[in-house]
């Protein structure tokens, strides 16, 4: 990086699109006051503030290209999610959110270096940031994706992320021709030649797999970035 | 700020005085965070290999191996510890060594005012030198009476529990002794250059 990423201090951002694209997803398309442009890859915090001054707080990947006028946030609802289950649920339209962002000078991708990106789940998030980002510049070239998931429907953005030419390996249905595995080393190897930088993005377990399996196709250790979420249990 | 439309909040009655601000208990699960790649490797490769140094502006610097580092006194810290991502977790404990016990060993010269913490993953942390003693900080490898998990930091890994965690450097390996202050990974990245859970010390720019 050139310099110290972008960062920007608390505003608030107005709900301007709302929908679910699945009944776990929700995605929110926010006007940002004062808004400081991101990287790709960088999140935002969501705080929700109750009438007697309560708050509760959590980071969210962004979704938007930064040339997009709004912010796009890829929510997906936890059991007992006090934010996600809030956003799911009980936003709407007009609401205004308290928002701080952009954070995180690591997990970014200014399209400067040849990257790949291995992605599960809800951490496909930042990576569609990034593959937005590319297509606008036209250097689709410069970074290749592989995502998981365990059914087309549980994958955030599967279409936009086909088309983008990301290969897609789903684990419980048969995706084509492609039996139901997670991805193959052999499969890996196209997307991972001539990568200097590899990100990996998921839940725990997901990083830990994801991390193993680049070091296994030949992924230096010291390239590979990783953002994960969730818990250990 | 406004009040957020329809949102009351549902882990209210949960909230215990000993939770900072923003914070949520995470009960029994213990979230990782983690930003390169987690070490891999038979435990008996790592310890092997590994070494805990201490040293930059110290009278005489230390180099202690994984026998050696366990041949030190054992000191445990049993409390709370607070992630900037928000879950703090109640009533852990960590046992290993305290960072006091290092420093008397190698004695800190008289400008050493910071400390940057070196991981073998090359992640690094800094802290002020007096955030790291008098017993607030220790070089920890048994969580709760098991040995630390590997993506907890395991087999070793930095506690300073008064602090967000990002400040418990994971899989610490070194603890450099400086004169001036010198932003680590997180706070290269961000984060804030203190980060205390009580003042919200997040991200840059926080009071």
């Amino acid at each position: 990086m050139t310099g110290p990423a972008p960062a920007g201090g608390w505003t608030v951002g107005r709900i301007v699109e709302i929908d679910h694209p699945t009944d776990r997803l929700v995605r929110l398309r926010l006007h940002v006051d004062d808004r400081v442009d991101h990287l790709p890859g960088q999140h935002y915090v969501v705080r929700l503030r109750a009438p007697d001054g309560y708050t509760a707080q959590r980071s969210y990947s962004v979704a938007s290209d930064p040339d997009d006028p709004l912010l796009e946030l890829m929510v997906e609802c936890l059991p007992g999610g006090e934010v996600s289950g809030f956003l799911h649920d009980v936003a709407e339209v007009g609401d205004v959110l308290e928002l701080r962002g952009p954070i995180g000078g690591w997990f970014v991708w200014e399209g400067d270096v040849p990257a790949v990106c291995l992605a599960g789940g809800s951490g496909v998030v930042p990576v569609v940031a990034m593959t937005r980002y590319a297509r606008r510049l036209g250097i689709e070239d410069r970074l290749r994706v592989v995502v998981v998931a365990r059914t087309w429907e549980q994958l955030p953005y599967a279409a936009e992320l086909s088309r983008y030419g990301a290969f897609v390996a789903l684990t419980r249905e048969n995706l084509g021709e492609r039996v139901a595995a997670p991805p193959y080393p052999s499969e890996l190897a196209a997307y991972v030649a001539g990568a200097g930088r590899a990100y990996v993005c998921g839940s725990v377990g997901f990083a830990t797999y994801a991390t193993r399996l680049f070091e296994e196709v030949g992924v230096a250790t010291d390239t590979i970035r990783v953002e994960q979420f969730g818990e250990t249990g | 700020m406004p009040i957020t439309r329809g949102f009351t909040g549902n882990r209210r009655r949960e909230r215990p005085d000993r939770l900072p601000p923003g914070q949520y208990d995470t009960g029994s699960s213990w979230p990782t965070l983690t930003a390169e790649a987690t070490p891999s490797g038979s435990l008996e490769q790592w310890t092997e290999r590994w070494r805990l140094r201490v040293d930059g502006l110290v009278e005489s610097p230390q180099e202690w191996s994984w026998a050696g580092v366990h041949a030190l006194p054992r000191s445990s810290y049993a409390g709370d510890i607070h992630c900037v991502t928000t879950w703090s977790k109640f009533g852990m404990t960590f046992t290993g060594v305290s960072v006091d016990t290092l420093l008397e060993a190698a004695r800190p010269q008289p400008e050493a005012r910071f400390v940057l913490a070196h991981s073998t993953t090359g992640y690094t942390t800094n802290l002020p030198l007096e955030d790291v003693t008098g017993g607030r900080a220790w070089v920890a490898w048994e969580v709760d009476g098991e040995p630390l998990p590997r993506g907890h930091g395991g087999p070793v890994r930095l506690i300073v529990p008064h602090l967000y965690f990002w400040k418990s450097a994971k899989w610490i390996t070194r603890l450099e002794l400086l004169a001036r202050d010198q932003p680590g990974f997180w706070e290269q990245n961000g984060y804030h250059d203190r980060g205390d859970p009580w003042l919200e010390q997040r991200y840059q720019g926080d009071p």
